[in-house]
């Protein structure tokens, strides 16, 4: 029953510094897609990086877990390094969740076998326990009642928010969102925007990559700006909107922004 | 332009439905859009019938009105002034049906392999029941249990028990079932680790399993069997001489996995990067992503084509008669010369059965694969 209560709220960090970046340098072939980023993410705060299309940004939170690799630079998730070693890989993966633009549930299994399969077999719960932990998240993202629909019956915003039900399951120290609500329709956006939200109250690490502003303004500490693979400016939202000192992001402000 | 017209395209009342027009119902509608659609559907149709007219009269008259239902000897299948008409002879198979079931196992072990049989199609029926209960211990059962109890079964147990029946002395449908259920349980399993394996990001697994693949691929069937019962010994000790069912067994498995390798490939191309990075993103290792989340996917949409790679495995085996084995076409060939039952009509009744029984199962196992492939297409979501 403990471990239960332990899995409804983010897990503790061990350290202070959630995630940190020093000089990560990545290309895909002679692309230099990553240029000497430098980023620093405390526990609790919450990171909203926006930018253009093909600046970087899939790829700068992929790398934080792994789906990507850098190539040079070091990145440290809580304070362990990401090295070669799949073990350790594994460990972070466990305590860093994920949501993707395009949901990725497992369209074979139920939405219950969605939220359940990674905790009974990575954190190896009891069933009974993943369960009601599943249920808990599911009643927190608001669709309790779809447990056991498949996830090609649900609609997209509720796919996405069986996605961020299915991270938190795991219990993560550390969320990323990858443009989470960018294949929505504009009607669910709201939805997924919510469960975000509330997610953010919970005091839960976020990095978000996402052109939705109001969200930004709303949740985020600070606000990331990337273009062509570098972060070209980092800074308060109130800042960010008010007094952005970047031509490019002036330029990108006023086209997002209409 | 007044107000009605404008709105003309707007129903005015609730339309009820009607049955549609007769041209394109019922059995008339039915001829005109499949069989007489075009001059050319109509020449085709026509030659076809004609085809069909041709051979199926003949075709039945040999097989069921002349046939020779009962007798005991040769004598009841030679023609006579009275019966100058001779068809299949089906005396024969009768009379020799348990030879062309069990080959030479001994009588009174024979009810071994009928256990067998059933376990064998008990095994089959869970297997492709697709909303079975427990596939996870239908998987275990299938291919882990199944085999080692049939094993024992069919050879006998060590330490008595079930005496020992030689592989020598197997044949018949037995065999010919033994070769293609090896072939299909071994390259199952081998095949996806082989797909796998040419899917990994390890070099040196890569390598292998693409050599592998390719080299059984660009070889006959029956070169490889050659090799494994010709060859095989060569590398192995003197006193490990495997015997000449269990080479013929290793060869035709491993030229299935090489297939089925290629076969699971396709399916595990057809799942979206986005599976393996969900899989990845919530820390499962490589072999529990591939076991919980990838291979189910890929596996169900692969069944159609897995059960056609074992349609034509089924007919392959018919090969293993080149290197001695006694399989069903064999046990024919064998009974087809005997004395007893020679007769002009002989041969090609023992023919026709070994080509009913070959179709039978044959169809059976493509109805089924399109019956699946029907359900996938529906989306069905399990
Ligand atoms: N696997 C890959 N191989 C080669 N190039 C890649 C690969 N993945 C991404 N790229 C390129 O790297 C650049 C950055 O990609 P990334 O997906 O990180 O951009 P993004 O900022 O997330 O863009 P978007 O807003 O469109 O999602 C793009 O130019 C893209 O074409
Ligand atoms: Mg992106």
């Amino acid at each position: 029953m403990n471990q239960v209560t332990s899995f409804l709220r983010p897990a503790p960090l061990n350290t202070d510094v959630a995630v940190e970046m020093i000089g990560v340098n990545k290309w895909y072939g002679d692309f230099h897609v990553l240029r000497d980023i430098n980023l620093k993410v405390m526990g609790g705060e919450r990171i909203v990086i926006c930018g253009p299309s093909g600046s970087g940004k899939s790829t700068l939170i992929r790398c934080i877990n792994r789906l990507e690799e850098h190539q040079r630079g070091r990145i440290l998730v809580d304070g362990v390094e990401l090295l070669d070693d799949v073990k350790k890989i594994e460990e972070i993966r466990r305590d860093v969740g994920m949501v993707f633009q395009q949901f990725n549930l497992f369209p074979h299994l139920t939405v219950l076998e969605n939220l359940t399969l990674a905790p009974i077999w990575v954190r190896h719960l009891p069933r009974r326990e993943a369960e009601e932990i599943a249920r808990h998240y599911l009643q927190r993202v608001k669709i309790p009642e779809q447990a056991e629909k498949f996830p090609g019956q649900l609609s997209g915003g509720q796919q996405q928010r069986v996605a961020i039900a299915r991270a938190l399951c795991m219990n993560p120290k550390i969320m990323l969102f990858d443009e989470p609500t960018s294949a929505l329709d504009p009607e669910m956006v709201k939805e997924v925007l919510d469960a975000m939200n509330e997610l953010a109250n919970d005091g839960m690490t976020m990095l978000v990559v996402s052109h939705e502003m109001g969200f930004a303004r709303q949740v985020a500490n600070r606000i990331v700006f990337m273009d062509e693979g570098q972060i070209i400016e980092a800074n308060t939202p109130e800042a960010f909107f008010a007094s952005p000192q970047h031509e490019r992001t002036k330029l990108f402000l006023s086209q997002i922004l209409h | 332009m007044t107000v009605a017209t404008q709105a003309a395209y707007v129903a005015s009342s609730p339309i009820p439905a009607i049955p549609p027009p007769s041209a394109h119902a019922g059995v008339i509608g039915w001829l005109r859009a499949n069989l007489f659609s075009s001059p050319f559907n109509v020449a085709l149709t026509i030659v076809c019938a004609l085809l069909i007219l041709w051979i199926v009269p003949s075709l039945l008259r040999f097989l069921l009105i002349d046939a020779v239902w009962t007798g005991a000897d040769r004598q009841a299948c030679l023609a006579t002034p009275e019966h100058p008409e001779v068809g299949a002879c089906w005396a024969f198979v009768r009379d020799r049906i348990n030879f062309f079931v069990y080959g030479f196992y001994p009588i009174d072990q024979r009810w071994r392999v009928d256990v067998f049989f059933a376990a064998l199609a008990f095994g089959v029926g869970w297997l492709t029941w697709l909303d079975a209960p427990r596939r996870d211990i239908c998987l275990i059962y299938f291919f882990a249990v199944l085999p080692i109890v049939s094993f024992l079964l069919l050879h006998g147990t060590p330490g008595g028990g079930l005496p020992l029946v030689e592989t020598a002395k197997w044949g018949g449908v037995l065999v010919t079932v033994v070769v293609a259920a090896v072939g299909i349980v071994v390259s199952l399993p081998l095949g996806v680790l082989l797909a796998l394996g040419r899917r990994s990001e390890m070099p040196a697994v890569r390598l292998f399993s693409v050599i592998f693949i390719e080299f059984v691929r660009g070889v006959p069937l029956i070169t490889v069997l050659f090799m494994a019962s010709v060859m095989l010994p060569l590398f192995l000790p003197d006193t490990w001489s495997p015997d000449k069912l269990l080479r013929a067994l290793v060869g035709v498995a491993l030229f299935s996995a090489a297939y089925m390798a290629e076969v699971v490939r396709a399916g595990l191309q057809a799942i979206p990067r986005g599976q393996h990075e969900a899989a990845m993103a919530v820390g499962l290792s490589y072999w529990k992503a591939m076991y919980l989340i990838i291979l189910p996917q890929a596996l169900k949409i692969t069944i159609p084509n897995i059960v056609n790679s074992a349609v034509g495995l089924f007919k392959d085996t018919t090969l293993v008669f080149i290197v001695g084995i006694f399989d069903l076409l064999k046990t024919v060939e064998a009974a087809r010369g005997d004395p007893q039952w020679a007769t002009p009509v002989t041969s090609t009744t023992g023919y026709a059965f070994v080509a009913i029984f070959y179709f039978l199962s044959c169809y059976a196992m493509s109805r089924y694969a399109r019956y699946v492939e029907a359900r996938l297409a529906q989306g069905d979501r399990r």
